[in-house]
Order: structure tokens, then sequence, then C-alpha cells
């Protein structure tokens, strides 16, 4: 049959791959929020969650067993389809970035060779950069379709910070692209592995811009102005009850788990342990090693977003607007500018 | 009928669902999704015509900024379908005549040219949607065109950001 003539084993292969990259993603974004609120505790020097289980460590299974049970509340007036779209395409879209992002060198599994990377495409950052900028609608629907001037507004709010800082980010990829001459994550790691140096030795500003607008684009602290509890109540999930509020919440800590990715493997290497040759150990545990490697920075980028939440402030919105546009964006201009200048003066 | 042309066909019924419902829909929101819809659609298409770059770029300007603003506006007026203004009889009759004499006139345009003729879409061929082949040619033959639009769009930028600095 001609119709299905396509590799099966390949199809096979990256369902499994996808399946286990969301549960994974899920997984860990359910013990994120355990650790938001250990680290918080650390900060503040108080315990913390410690009664359910040993340490407090089936506090985000219980927290998961309240959302679920709670009653599901759709207000009357609200656009029904659009209020239960919202939370499904936040979480989608958050989901969506780890397709391009690469885990690790291919391991064999039963003679076959397997990339530990769902689609290495020649546009991986622009992916990136498109799956970003999708983010945005599931706010905004969401808060619209409350029909609560207070969701509206932060719906609004989210949408233009999101906007004005994506500029600033994008800017800062651009120079980024300019060293690495490649669109393909796999590529800019493999440089990383093969070259002497990361890339945060040749970008250190625009990581830090990039850093910056990681945040914004997050809604972490000192950005979360979406959700400033003291001028809009709640935010744009306002209206929100049961698993829907829980898929708005959960798709912040997966978003910051995928901008960890994304930055550990831009910027610091990707699944390269520094000073070690992969080459001396089997290609399956090199494998490994290079996942573990990922993981330990996606963790650590995430300890630096949760320090940060705990001891910056709020921003004003003015100042956040300020921010971006007066400050982030000439600044990326001016190391655009630097690094062609870098790249014309090595020819 | 193989995989490619059932994903073709399959976008293009996708498509043309999704701008009918831009259409027809009366809540302007809805609209708006709709249309974001429709740009996924023909990045789709770019894709199938191996135009990665296109097709990704399409996404990143269209679906992912003008259409924010596009909502942005709507929910700003908070524009809702009972105070949408009732259309006399006599317009809409003039408009189906100007659209459909619109269409015809559309139809018989790529019926008669002889380059479309017999002709199906090349799927999965050439390379040019690419984003190395896409450089070279922009920044070889095209070079002053090009530059000269990328200054306006970093004028307008830099604008901007003295507008709001005043």
């Amino acid at each position: 049959m001609t119709l299905l003539s396509f590799d099966w084993a390949f199809i096979i292969e990256k369902l499994i791959m996808i399946a286990i990259i969301v549960f994974a993603s899920l997984g860990i974004a359910l013990y994120t929020t355990f650790g938001e609120r250990k680290v918080a505790a650390i900060l503040q020097d108080r315990p913390g969650p410690s009664r359910a289980g040993p340490f407090g460590l089936l506090q985000p299974l219980a927290d998961g067993l309240k959302l679920i049970s709670k009653e599901e509340i759709i207000p009357s007036h609200a656009n029904k389809w659009l209020f239960i779209l919202g939370p499904g395409l936040a979480m989608t879209a958050s989901l969506m970035t780890c397709a391009v992002i690469p885990w690790s060198t291919a391991v064999d599994v039963f003679g076959r060779h397997v990339e530990l990377q769902v689609a290495d495409v020649n546009i991986g950052l622009l992916y990136v950069f498109a799956v970003v900028s999708m983010g945005v609608y599931g706010i905004m629907i969401g808060g619209w379709a409350s029909n609560n001037k207070f969701s509206l507004m932060s719906a609004l709010r989210a949408a233009s910070q999101a906007i004005s800082y994506e500029l600033a980010m994008g800017l800062a990829l651009i120079a980024l692209l300019m060293t690495t001459g490649s669109l393909s994550l796999k590529t800019i790691v493999e440089q990383q592995v093969s070259g002497n140096w990361w890339n945060i030795v040749y970008q250190p500003l625009g990581f830090l811009l990039f850093f910056v607008a990681a945040l914004a684009e997050c809604n972490r602290t000192p950005f979360d102005l979406p959700e400033a509890e003291n001028e809009l109540n709640f935010g744009y999930h306002q209206e929100y009850s049961s698993m829907k509020l829980g898929f708005y919440l959960f798709a912040e800590y997966i978003n910051m788990i995928m901008s960890s990715a994304i930055m550990a493997s831009m910027y610091f290497g990707g699944y390269d342990l520094p000073f070690f040759n992969e080459a001396s150990v089997a290609p399956n545990i090199a494998a490994l090693i290079g996942v573990g490697t990922l993981l330990i920075k996606i963790v650590l980028f995430i300890f630096l977003f949760m320090w940060i939440r705990w001891t910056i402030p709020r921003f004003r919105y003015d100042q956040l607007m300020n921010l971006g546009w007066k400050t982030m964006i000439p600044l990326a201009l001016f190391n655009l500018l630097l690094t062609g200048a870098v790249i014309l003066a090595k020819l | 009928m193989n995989t490619l042309e059932i994903l073709f066909y399959a976008l293009s019924a996708f498509a043309i669902v999704s701008a009918v419902m831009v259409l027809i829909s009366k809540n302007p929101i809805h609209s708006v999704l709709w249309l974001i819809l429709v740009f996924f659609a023909i990045s789709g298409h770019y894709i199938l015509l191996n135009a990665q770059f296109l097709a990704i770029v399409n996404i990143i300007v269209y679906a992912g900024a003008i259409m924010v603003l596009f909502l942005f506006v709507i929910m700003l007026m908070n524009v809702k379908k009972d105070q949408e203004p009732k259309k006399q009889h006599l317009v809409k009759f003039i408009g189906v005549i100007a659209g459909g004499s619109f269409l015809t006139l559309l139809i018989a345009l790529v019926k008669q040219t002889s380059q479309l003729q017999g002709k199906t879409v090349l799927l999965k061929e050439g390379t040019i949607g690419l984003i190395h082949p896409l450089g070279k040619a922009l920044f070889s033959d095209y070079v002053v065109p090009f530059e000269i639009s990328s200054v306006l769009f970093l004028s307008a930028m830099v604008g901007a950001v003295i507008i709001g600095k005043k």
C-alpha cells in the first residue's frame, strides 16, 4: 500500500521520545513547584512544606490532588469555548519548545541509531522564537474570555510586556547567530562541545539580555506584572478554578524549564560536560552523562530564577517598559554592532 | 495519492474552512483566532514546499506579532456583536456583486495563465526557501533593496524608542 509507505519505526521512535519528554517535563515541573516553595522557605528562614511525606516530598502530589478535586467554575458571562481554550493553549505553547532541544548525543537502542532530539530542524532557534511569541495567546484569550476587567487588564499587560521583550530577545539571538553561523540548536551545541569555549565567553552581554528577556517572557519576578495581586487582585487567571488554574500555573513552570534548557544549550554548552572526553566511554554512557549534565544545568538555572524571585521586588509598570525599550533594545543593538565589528576584525 | 498529497489537500481544506470562518464569525475575536489558524495552515504549505524559513517567519511575524496587535485593538475597543451596526440590504447586495466579480476575475486569470495550466504544485522540491540559499540570494542578488528595507525597519524601531523617550 503506497498510501502508508513511511518508516513506521521512525514514527514510533519519535512518538516514544515525545511521550518521555512531555511526561518528564510535567514531572520536573511538578517538583519545581515544590522546589520553589522550599527555596522561598530557605531564603526567608523558615522550614517550608514539611508534613506530606519525608521532607514534604509528597507535597506537590497533594497540591495536584487538591487542584483536581476543586469545583470547576465557568463564569456565566464568560465566553465558554475561549475560556476553556486559554489554559490549553498556554500549556501547549510551553510544551512545544522541547521539540528542538538536543538532550544528548545519539544512543544505540538494539542496533538502532537514535538521536536524543525530537526534530533537528535547520531553523531551530527561530522555531523557539515562534513558540515564545505564541505563548502570549493563552494568556490573552483566557484573560479576555473571563469577562472580568482585572483579567483583561492583566492580559493586556502580559501581551504588551511579551511583545516589548521579544524584540530585545530577538536581537540578542541575532548576535549569537552571527557567531555560530547556524540556526540549528544541535549544531550550536556540537560547536561548543568540539570548540574550546562555550558561547557565554563570546556573548556575555547577549546572554544577560536574553536572560532578562526570558525572565520577562516567563512572567517571573521582577517582571510578574500580569500577576500583581495588589493592583489586579490575582491576574489573568482570576476567574479560573480547579485544573484550568492548575494548567496556567503549571505552564509557567514548564516555561521556566524550557527557557533554562534553551539558555543552557545556546550559551552554556548544552549537554557538554567540561574537561571530559565523551569519546573515552561507550556512546550510550556518554549520552547518559550528557543528559545528566544538561539536567544539572537546567536545575541551576531554575534555582537562579527562584533566587531572583524571592530576592528582588516587582517593578512598576512604567519601569518595566522603560527597561525594555530604552535600555535593553539599545544595549542589544550595541551588542549586535560589537559582534559584527569583532567578526569583521577577525576576517 | 501519497502522503504528501494527502497532507496538501488536508491543509488546503483547513485553510479554506478557517478563512470562511473568519468571514462568517459574528464575534471579531473569533475572526482573529480563525485568521491565526489560516496562517498556520499557510505555514504548513510552506513546509510542504520545503521552505522552512518562510514558514517559521510567517508564524513569527503574522501569527505572533501582527495578530497579537489585532487582538489588542479589538479587546481594548471591546467590540461586541450586538453593537455592530446593521447593514442595509442594498449595501449587502452591492458587496456580493463586487466580491463575486472579483472572484470570477481571479479564477479566469488563473485559468488563462499558460504557466499554470496542467501543472500541479511541486512538493518537497527546491531549496530556495531554506535559510542558506535564501540568505545567499538576499545578500548577493538583492543586496541593495534588502539593505535599504532593513535600514527602514531599524529606523522605524529607533524612532519608536525615541518617541517613547519624550
